[in-house]
């Protein structure tokens, strides 16, 4: 057995040389000093092969348009099978690698790693990091949600502010006139043909140089004691590898990546932030106003990244020990420091708005709509009324689409069609009241089919909280997602300013949280009242 | 570089050799399991909430006279993928004294659109040549299989149409 499965290694390599080449590859000499600091680079492209494999999955069920990008990618969290774990893969996995790259980068840079005769490496390096940092902001705008658009309609503005160039850069990406059909043809053709091919090439050259050069030796490296490759640093790297794919693989299968509402360009009252790596830039763009801007949105991303490029030609000391390197570390200190603290002041200047994940319920379409629409949802599955009427699909029923066309029946026909449910029961006579028979009336005046439709998959603990808000009436005092009256504060963000206890002390005994208040106590069951602070705390914030 | 290397110090590299790459295998198995479970279920398993056909109305199946059998249009909506489209769709309906019987539209040989052969009292696929008698059953062709039926209730005059089921086996 073992003969045979030798002699075809053999045939396949006497006539490929494939066996061969992986062996010297993984023979090849490296400095005895090599260990953990040098696994980056391997965990770097082991995440770049990730990406492209989640991406490809992903493009066989996404439709790249503005009109069907977003429902696509529903389709695909919701539906597909597997398909939310492959969308986490590729959402955190771009994070990571980002992480990835800077720590390779940091390693590369504190042991002068690019160095003579390394230059060339080094600047393939940086080009690599631009490649990846083009890949998150074209990656963005893909989803086609309110956070995907106007996170793009800033960044396409800045590149419009660039001197001399931006006009054409602008035009480029298809968004002189705004973020639209063609900037999204842009970036998803950006995303998913241009870069990889641009970054497989550089990958293929940056590890040819590395091959070339010889990983970097230390100063205690004499020539003569050097090591393999394989097995040990081979198994450094694999575990390296190993270790932070479990990372993803757990944040893919807990963390839920974020998808928002629809894009919706009319929305005055949306506060774009773009992703976590790049808050220091748009920290930094504050600082500078008018006139000014473009140096701090262009001209000194530009400088800063000139400046990486130029290191190894303005560093031409010797091999040094990293803790000998005053300078360097110094560099790096002040760098990690300069980027936390503007990326904590952006984070915390960032107004809590959409209820992302807040007390893990994610922000959803539903969060939008008023409670009143929210509790007729419920009523219209209670009376089945789906028995006689469709809201977009399925086949023809007995009563007419309701999706279609907001109905042009009066207010009074409706409330006796709702009494007697459109006459199917005859002697079950329908137990809505007056209150009930209203908001099943507003539910069904929305226009948007596709709305109603992802409304009626909303958690069935909401709509019972909507509907305790409904019946309570708490709408004659409160508003909610504008909805309501203005006698007592807006419920939205409530979360952010009281606790849960004190809702619930405030419920029994309103006069002894807030005294003058002229809200009544009320006295909810213990499973109502966890339902209604859910609901009200999984409110967006306005 | 020829160092001697004692026999026995050679063992035991060679022994770390072997657990150095059988952990590498593991940990490399351990991640292409990990991606490849999400990614067969996400290519060979079918989507959730593919909500099926639900019951259509055909049309009146008053007028079908017997031994003629008719061929009913009508519109449906299809769930497909992100998107609900809809979309004409038919049956040929069949009715005798006793029952009504309607047939998918497609030829159970390979998907093509079959008409009634007047002349011969025959349902004919023009694709292969495939021949069914009234009752579906497959009289010449390559047909392994009879005409396939819709789930069917008939609420008065008015012919409901469900799934099509799939007929069985070979029969002549």
């Amino acid at each position: 057995m073992r003969t045979s499965a030798r002699a075809v290694t053999q045939w396949i390599d006497r006539r490929t040389g494939l066996i061969s080449s992986a062996r010297t590859f993984l023979n090849e000499e490296i400095p005895a000093s090599s260990g953990w600091p040098q696994v980056f680079g391997s965990v770097a492209l082991f995440l770049f092969l990730v990406q492209a494999f989640t991406g490809i999955l992903l493009a066989l069920n996404y439709a790249p348009t503005p009109g069907e990008a977003y429902s696509s990618l529903r389709f695909i969290i919701n539906e597909v099978s597997g398909g939310r774990m492959i969308r986490g893969l590729h959402h955190w996995g771009a994070s990571m690698m980002i992480v990835v790259v800077v720590l390779h980068m940091l390693q590369v840079f504190l042991y002068g790693a690019y160095r003579k005769p390394r230059e060339a490496t080094w600047l393939a390096g940086i080009a690599l990091l631009l490649l990846v940092l083009g890949f998150g902001l074209t990656g963005y705008l893909l989803p086609w949600d309110n956070r995907a658009y106007w996170g793009t309609v800033v960044t396409t503005q800045i590149m419009g502010q660039a001197p001399f160039i931006g006009k054409y850069v602008q035009r480029f990406t298809g968004a002189e006139n705004g973020v639209g059909a063609v900037t999204f043809a842009r970036f998803y053709s950006l995303h998913v043909l241009i870069l990889p091919a641009a970054t497989t090439l550089l990958i293929a050259l940056h590890v040819y140089l590395v091959r070339r050069h010889g990983v970097t030796p230390g100063p205690s490296d004499n020539r003569t004691t050097r090591k393999t490759f394989y097995p040990q640093q081979a198994l450094k790297d694999v575990v390296a590898i190993f270790v932070a794919f479990s990372v993803l693989f757990l944040m893919a299968a807990t963390v839920q990546a974020p998808l928002e509402r629809l894009a919706d360009p009319s929305d005055a009252e949306y506060i774009p932030r773009p992703e976590w790596y790049f808050l220091f830039l748009f920290q930094t763009l504050k600082f500078f106003e008018g006139a000014l801007e473009p140096i701090g949105s262009v001209v000194l991303p530009t400088l800063t990244v000139l400046l990486l490029a130029l290191v190894p030609f303005l560093d031409r000391g010797q091999i040094r020990r990293v803790w000998d390197r005053k300078i360097a570390m110094g560099a790096v200190a002040l760098g990690i420091v300069g980027w936390t603290a503007l990326t904590a002041a952006a984070v915390l200047t960032t107004p809590k708005q959409a209820s992302q994940s807040l007390a893990g319920i994610s922000s959803q379409e539903w969060n939008y709509v008023s409670p009143d629409e929210l509790a007729g949802v419920g009523y219209f599955k209670r009376q089945q009324c789906g028995k006689c009427h469709n809201l977009v699909e399925g086949a023809p029923k007995a009563g007419p689409n309701l999706g279609l066309a907001a109905s042009t029946k009066p207010e009074a026909w409706k409330m006796t069609h709702f009494k007697n449910n459109g006459g199917m029961s005859a002697g079950h006579a329908s137990e809505l009241n007056s209150v009930e028979l209203r908001v099943l009336s507003t539910f069904l005046q929305r226009g948007a089919p596709e709305e109603m439709v992802s409304l009626l998959d909303v958690p069935e603990e909401m709509i019972t909280a909507a509907q305790i808000y409904v019946r309570q009436g708490c709408s004659n005092c409160h508003k909610v997602n504008d909805a309501g009256q203005d006698a007592g504060p807006v419920l939205n963000g409530l979360m952010s300013r009281r606790s849960r206890e004190w809702v619930e002390k405030h419920f029994a005994d309103p006069q002894a949280m807030s005294p003058g208040t002229s809200m009544p106590p009320y006295h909810f069951s213990s499973a109502d009242q966890k339902l209604l602070v859910d609901y009200l705390f999984s409110l967006p914030v306005r | 570089m020829s160092l001697e290397i004692p026999v026995e110090q050679e063992k035991r590299i060679f022994e770390r050799r072997g657990f150095i790459s059988a952990t590498i295998s593991t940990l490399g198995a351990a991640i292409i399991s990990a991606i490849g479970v999400p990614t067969c279920l996400y290519l060979f398993f079918p989507a959730r909430n593919q909500r099926r056909n639900q019951w259509v109305d055909a049309g009146d199946v008053s007028q079908i006279g017997e031994k003629t059998p008719q061929q009913l249009t009508f519109r449906q909506f299809r769930r497909d993928g992100w998107k609900v489209q809809t979309e004409q769709a038919s049956a040929w309906v069949v009715k005798n004294a006793k029952q009504v019987t309607a047939f998918g539209p497609a030829c159970p040989h390979l998907g093509c659109a079959y008409h009634w052969d007047k002349s011969r009292d025959e349902f004919l696929c023009p694709c292969h040549g495939s021949r069914f008698s009234i009752d579906g059953k497959v009289l010449t062709g390559p047909s392994a299989r009879p005409l396939d039926r819709y789930e069917i209730q008939v609420e008065g005059t008015r012919l409901w149409l469900g799934q099509v089921r799939q007929s069985k086996g070979s029969q002549t």
